[in-house]
């Protein structure tokens, strides 16, 4: 299987190094010892480039926009050494293809390479580009948190941790300086930063204070350990049983909210990998709709929202194969949810505030929480 | 209207219509056609008859025609050198641009461009654009400075290039500052004696301000560079520390990766009673926690680092062992790691949870993964004491489950734990037994015989299950059988009465059925034995087995070491050395932790004594599997043996050839032949050397081999003793030794390949690298059976000089890749060059006398050798012996002169003048 290929491929001469997104292999070929790690973050940035760029990362897109392509590998990478990775300065010396430019382009004969040199690369700030101007100045923040967790078949949690990221877009006119801070920042002891944000202050106040990129960028990512107690918004119900006499199992699933400080979950999915020995699922959900794929054995459930007084639920029987043994394992269920306004590790924002620039800018704060990986054992 | 279009041309006459519109008037014209071209190219087609064409469009002020250009020039410039030379002048023009992008651009286009003609045209744009007055462009001729070193070295440094590069580590532009560590440690790599970064305070001062402000690859390099650095003392370290902590909570997880060697390196000259080391090991936890929340690609190299942290300091992660708990969804690459650790990881505090965690997995899909699991369990048994008992009651819970493999891989492991604590869990063996028939591998079939024979008293039906595996004898693996043997003798030395007909059937199988002499050997071995003194017997085979050791895949201390200096490198993630796989390894330099500080040694001890006996005990691991060689070990040194004791290594070989009277079996000659001709092998090494003047009357005009230094190589590599040439340390185990030699017109290749590992190797292969002389394998390396734990096998593999030619350094180096069944292992060795020396090496008189006096003085070397005492006619026979001829010989003024002459498989002659002085043991030229 494509996901299982490892890394890291030694070959008489070379190594190949790869990551795998989007269904699609990206492989550096590397001759001499050379940090994998390195490569490995430069592929995926790579990758993140071209979505960025693209919108989506496909073969197609990759054929279809194929110069492009050429010219953004070849401003980021200069004989194995990286050059510009970051998306502001990228988008100044090669400008993305719109459909407008691509129309204006061919009209005009103009090109989608910028001929000046970007001008934040080699500033103080080299995230920023100069000369920045807005007639809305605006700068939101979207604090969304993923739940990894382990739930074990009794419903108590083996291991939860919360991969939380502050995502930015700040759209603010000439060079603004800004800081935020948290209620409580004690929450955030493992983060790391967007290169602007300045550690020493960090260190000492428990203060992001940071001159923004301009546009999208993400201002910080932290990691709230197992250690650390953790809510887990939603449970699960199951009773699943294959018996070794009949060819028939029983398969019943209910979910419902546990910790989610009265918010509402949302975009609920259930999936589950079946084991080889079923052959077929005959189940009927209280809302939502299902499918079971007969030949992955794959059940999913789209379940909408959880309505917390009528829980929903999916029952029914389980189609066995004939005169095999009962399946040894049980299928894990894969849990995703949604749940807006709340982050579920607590952390709220106090304030954010901008010096160094006279106008008054428009600021929004938005929470969300997500499941990760998110697994329930049957 | 997408670039997809450029693809889809593919008619006939496309080269011709792409001429056609690259020379157009039209510039739109032309950029399209360049794509088309850059498309073609893209995929594959050869588009280079193009060149003249494209290079014609470089003149021009449309940036993005340039740059596609430039993108041609640096695929086809080396296919077309002469054309090459067309581009120069624009280079040297845009190096000239008032645009910094386009001087950068050209500068870095330039340095691709690998065709040595151009090179020398560039060093002055070069030149300039190092002291350009923008730093983009200078930070771009820093990287162009290493492109250019790698293509023409002399060059860079004739031109005073690498001192330019050096100030700009102090430049003020930290960008700049980057690029130029990075341009140095690159060229440092290929150059490891050059001393380029010679590191003090004041330059890892710069160093670290720079650290603060640059990019992320910057802070890659410059955090690798700071990680060769030796500070002088404590002090010295923990301020670098201080300033490299930021780096922990960087994005980039290579960054965090970076520092993480540093600080793990520096904290080694660290007191641990200081305030800080106490801080600075909470702070590394975090981190490496975080990376694994990452891409599952980031995840498995920083899993095999965290492999490597936490045997040196396992207190980092010591409660951080949720965070390895395996998801069902994570690759199978990453599964396997985390397992790997959470059995690192696992103690007293811990081992519910993980008993809990690792009964779950077994009952997973992915059989791998679950073997893994399985055994996982009975290495927590055997690591933690407390929890034995518990790991025993979950395998029999999973041997309930009745899925084959897990059966089998839990018996493996009891087995395990029967050793490590015997007499303490034999109630189980019945539910083992329950579970006989269903065991279809080798290694299950030996664990399980290995408890019945251990066992045997405790089972009343013994003797009828092994005879139930002996009807199958002959089907069965050695490993089995060579179990089943001492099963049995263990059984009949406890219950002699009824098992006398079974012991003898065993014998009288192993010893004339079989044809594996190690069975055969502990065959006749036992059955003497017995016969002999059935007390001595019992004492020797029922003897108390030494207990197996905690922990059984512990990096060996010295190398382990030696990776934390490597921490984020590929030498991390195989947990080898560098010197051990990378590709014709420069000349690595071993790097080493720094010693702490004297102060803080006495301080520390207390503290530091755990691990560091922990550490120190590792190298006496007991392989778990060990238990046959115990047994034959023992009996060799026990006194009933008849015969002298015998004082080699090779027990099983030595066995064979002391108890096995008129055993002929084809090892014994196979060794005594490499006995009997190794000393000849020396002894003609050593005439050899005697050789003083040699010449090479070469035909090949390439072969300018170095005169000076030939002679001490050819003393180096004439002695032909078997050396190690692969340790069992790099190689998973196998240790591969082995020597070279000539026999009537044939070269051959003597191995002996010795399992060291816990598990049988099989399918073994071997492959050199190309070579001087075109040394090649004539025939497949063939290992007939699986090489069980602690085997050895002798192998003679012929050899031919057909394969391909490549020149070596030095010139006799053979690298030889061998496979097996777990990896494959690289190592070089030296050959010795008479193995090459042929049979008709025979000149005529005429004809050397004739090629003598054309021999050019440049391919005259002259040597001395001192302490010989033959006379000429030893000499000339000696030499025979290995091929060099004697093609006449005078005495000039009492001295023997002997002019030899002999031919190298390639062709090429080496004529010699030997003086030798009857009186003065010492032969002149």
């Amino acid at each position: 299987e494509a996901e299982n290929v490892p890394p890291v491929i030694p070959t008489p001469h070379h190594y190949l190094l790869s990551v795998y997104r989007h269904k699609i292999f990206f492989v550096a070929v590397i001759q001499s010892e050379v940090p994998p790690l390195f490569v490995i973050e430069f592929l995926h940035r790579v990758v993140d480039t071209f979505q960025d760029y693209f919108g989506v990362c496909s073969e197609v897109m990759i054929k279809d926009n194929v110069v492009v392509v050429y010219e953004v590998l070849e401003e980021m990478l200069d004989n194995g050494f990286p050059l510009a990775t970051e998306s502001n300065i990228l988008k100044e010396l090669i400008k993305p293809p719109t459909i407008l430019r691509t129309v204006v382009n061919t009209i005009t004969g103009s090109t989608n390479v910028g001929d000046q040199l970007p001008t934040g690369q080699l500033s103080v700030v080299p995230w920023r580009r100069t000369g920045v101007k807005y007639t809305n100045n605006e700068a939101y923040f979207d604090v969304i948190e993923e739940i990894d967790a382990i739930i074990d078949k009794s419903g108590s949690t083996i291991t939860a941790e919360i991969q939380g990221v502050i995502d930015a877009c700040v759209k603010l006119t000439g060079m603004p300086d800004l800081t935020l801070s948290f209620m409580n920042p004690r929450l955030l002891d493992d983060v790391s930063f967007h290169p602007c944000v300045r550690f020493k202050r960090w260190e000492s106040e428990r203060i992001l204070s940071f001159i923004p990129p301009d546009g999208n960028f993400r201002l910080l990512s932290y990691h709230v350990s197992a250690q650390n107690l953790v809510a887990i918004p939603v449970y699960i119900k199951h009773n699943i049983s294959f018996r070794d006499s009949s060819s028939l199992g029983r398969f019943e699933i209910t979910v419902g909210p546990k910790q989610t400080m009265g918010k509402t979950v949302e975009g609920v999915m259930v999936t589950s990998q079946m084991p080889k020995g079923v052959l077929n699922m005959t189940l009927t959900p209280s809302q939502g709709t299902h499918i079971f794929d007969p030949v992955t054995k794959l059940l999913s459930w789209d379940v909408g929202k959880i309505n917390p007084q009528k829980l929903p639920s999916l029952k029914g029987s389980v189609s066995l194969q004939a005169g095999t043994s009962k399946p040894d394992e049980n299928p894990t269920i894969n849990l995703q949810f949604k749940i807006q306004q709340l982050a579920i590790s607590g952390l709220k924002v106090n304030r954010l505030d901008m010096y160094g620039e006279k106008y008054k800018p428009f600021k929004g704060i938005k929470y969300m929480t997500k499941a990760g990986k998110f697994q329930v054992r049957t | 209207m997408t670039d997809s279009k450029y693809f889809t041309t593919t008619k006939k006459g496309e080269i011709f219509e792409l001429k056609a519109e690259l020379n157009s008037d039209k510039k739109e014209k032309k950029k399209e056609a360049v794509k088309k071209v850059i498309a073609s190219m893209t995929v594959g087609k050869d588009v280079s008859a193009l060149f003249p064409d494209v290079v014609n469009c470089m003149q021009t002020d449309n940036l993005e025609l340039k740059k596609l250009v430039y993108l041609y020039l640096m695929n086809y410039a080396k296919s077309q050198p002469d054309m090459a030379i067309m581009a120069v002048n624009t280079f040297v023009k845009d190096c000239e641009d008032p645009n910094p992008l386009i001087r950068a651009l050209a500068v870095r286009t330039m340095g691709c461009i690998r065709v040595d003609k151009i090179t020398e045209y560039l060093c002055e744009p070069l030149r300039k654009c190092l002291k350009d007055e923008d730093p983009y462009v200078r930070k771009t001729a820093a990287v162009c400075v290493a492109k250019l070193h790698d293509i023409n070295a002399q060059l860079v440094e004739d031109q005073g290039f690498l001192d330019t590069l050096k100030d700009l580590i102090s430049d003020s532009n930290p960008m700049v500052v980057a690029n130029a560590v990075a341009a140095l440690s690159e060229i440092a790599e290929s150059h490891p004696s050059s001393n380029l970064l010679d590191l003090n305070p004041q330059s890892i001062n710069k160093l670290l301000t720079a650290l603060n402000e640059c990019t992320e690859w910057g802070q890659i390099f410059i955090l690798d560079c700071l990680a060769n650095y030796m500070p002088k003392d404590d002090r010295e370290a923990q301020s670098i520390c201080e300033r490299v902590t930021p780096r922990l909570s960087h994005a980039n997880s290579a960054v965090v990766l970076s520092a993480v060697k540093v600080l793990m390196k520096f904290m080694e000259m660290l007191s641990k009673d200081l305030d800080y080391y106490g801080t600075l090991l909470k702070k590394l936890a975090p981190p490496l926690v975080t990376l694994l929340s990452a891409e599952p690609e980031l995840q498995y190299v920083a899993l095999r680092n965290i492999n490597l942290i936490v045997q040196k300091r396992p207190e980092i992660l010591k409660h951080e062992m949720k965070v390895f708990f395996v998801k069902y969804n994570d690759p199978i690459y990453v599964k396997l790691e985390k397992l790997d650790i959470m059995i690192r990881l696992a103690s007293q505090a811990n081992i519910a949870q993980v008993l809990a965690e690792l009964k779950e997995y077994a009952t997973e899909v992915d059989v791998d993964f679950v073997r893994k699991a399985v055994r996982a369990i009975g290495r927590c048994a055997i690591k933690v004491e407390q929890s034995a008992e518990r790991c025993v009651s979950t395998l029999l819970d999973l041997i309930q489950t009745k899925v084959n493999y897990v059966v089998q891989e839990a018996i493996v492991v009891i087995k395990d734990i029967f050793r490590k604590y015997p007499n303490k869990y034999e109630s189980v063996i019945a539910t083992l037994c329950e579970n006989l028939d269903s065991l279809d591998e080798p290694e299950a079939r030996a664990a399980m015989i290995w408890i019945v024979g251990e066992y045997a008293e405790r089972i009343d039906n013994a003797d009828e299950l092994l005879e139930s595996f002996l009807e199958g004898f002959h089907d069965e693996s050695t490993q089995v059988q060579l179990q089943l043997l001492t099963a049995i003798v263990k059984l009949f030395l406890k219950k002699p009465t009824e098992t006398q007909e079974l012991v003898q059937q065993v014998l009288s199988l192993a010893t004339q059925v079989a044809d594996t002499p190690g069975l055969r050997a502990r065959g006749y071995i036992y059955w003497r034995l017995l016969s002999t003194d059935p007390v001595a017997a019992k004492e020797v085979v029922l003897a108390e087995k030494p207990l197996i050791s905690e922990e059984t895949d512990l990096i060996e201390p010295t190398l382990l070491d030696e990776l934390i200096c490597y921490i984020g490198t590929l030498a991390s993630v195989y947990h080898k050395p560098p010197s051990a796989f990378v590709e014709g390894s420069r000349g690595v330099v071993h790097k080493s932790l720094p010693p702490r500080t004297g102060s803080s040694e006495s301080a520390e001890s207390p503290d530091a004594a755990p691990s560091g006996v922990q550490a120190t005990e590792q190298p006496a691991v007991i392989p778990t599997q060990g238990d046959l060689l115990g047994d034959l070990l023992t009996l060799d040194l026990g006194p009933p043996v008849s015969g002298p004791p015998i004082a080699t290594s090779s027990v099983q070989m030595g066995a064979v050839d002391l108890l096995g009277g008129g055993l002929d079996s084809l090892v014994c000659l196979e060794d005594s032949a490499a006995a009997s001709h190794s000393p000849g092998d020396g002894d003609c090494a050593h005439c050899v050397s005697v050789a003083v003047k040699c010449f090479w009357s070469t035909n090949l005009p390439g072969w300018r081999a170095p005169k000076g230094s030939f002679w001490e190589k050819l003393q180096g590599f004439l002695v032909s003793l078997t050396q190690v040439w692969l340790p069992a340390m790099k190689a998973k185990g196998l240790e591969i030794s082995g020597t070279f030699s000539r026999q009537v017109g044939s070269i051959s290749m003597d191995l002996v390949l010795t399992n060291k590992a816990l598990q049988v190797m099989s399918d073994f292969a071997i492959q050199f690298n190309r070579n001087s002389f075109g040394l090649a394998p004539a025939a497949p390396l063939q290992v007939h059976a699986p090489l069980a734990p602690n085997q050895s096998v002798e192998i003679s593999l012929p050899l031919n000089t057909v394969g391909s030619v490549m020149k070596m350094d030095p010139l006799n180096n053979l690298q030889v890749a061998v496979k097996n069944n777990i990896d494959v292992f690289y190592f070089s060795t030296l050959y010795p060059l008479h193995i090459l020396f042929v049979e008709d090496g025979k000149m005529e008189r005429q004809m050397f006398l004739a090629t003598w006096k054309d021999i050019p003085n440049e391919n005259e070397a002259q040597f001395q050798i001192k302490d010989c005492s033959l006379n000429a006619d030893a000499v000339s026979s000696k030499l025979q012996g290995s091929n060099i001829f004697t093609i006449a010989k005078r005495n000039v003024e009492g001295q023997d002169m002997l002019y030899q002459s002999l031919k190298l498989t390639n062709g090429i002659w080496v004529l010699a003048e030997l003086r030798i002085q009857p009186s003065n043991p010492s032969f002149t030229v």
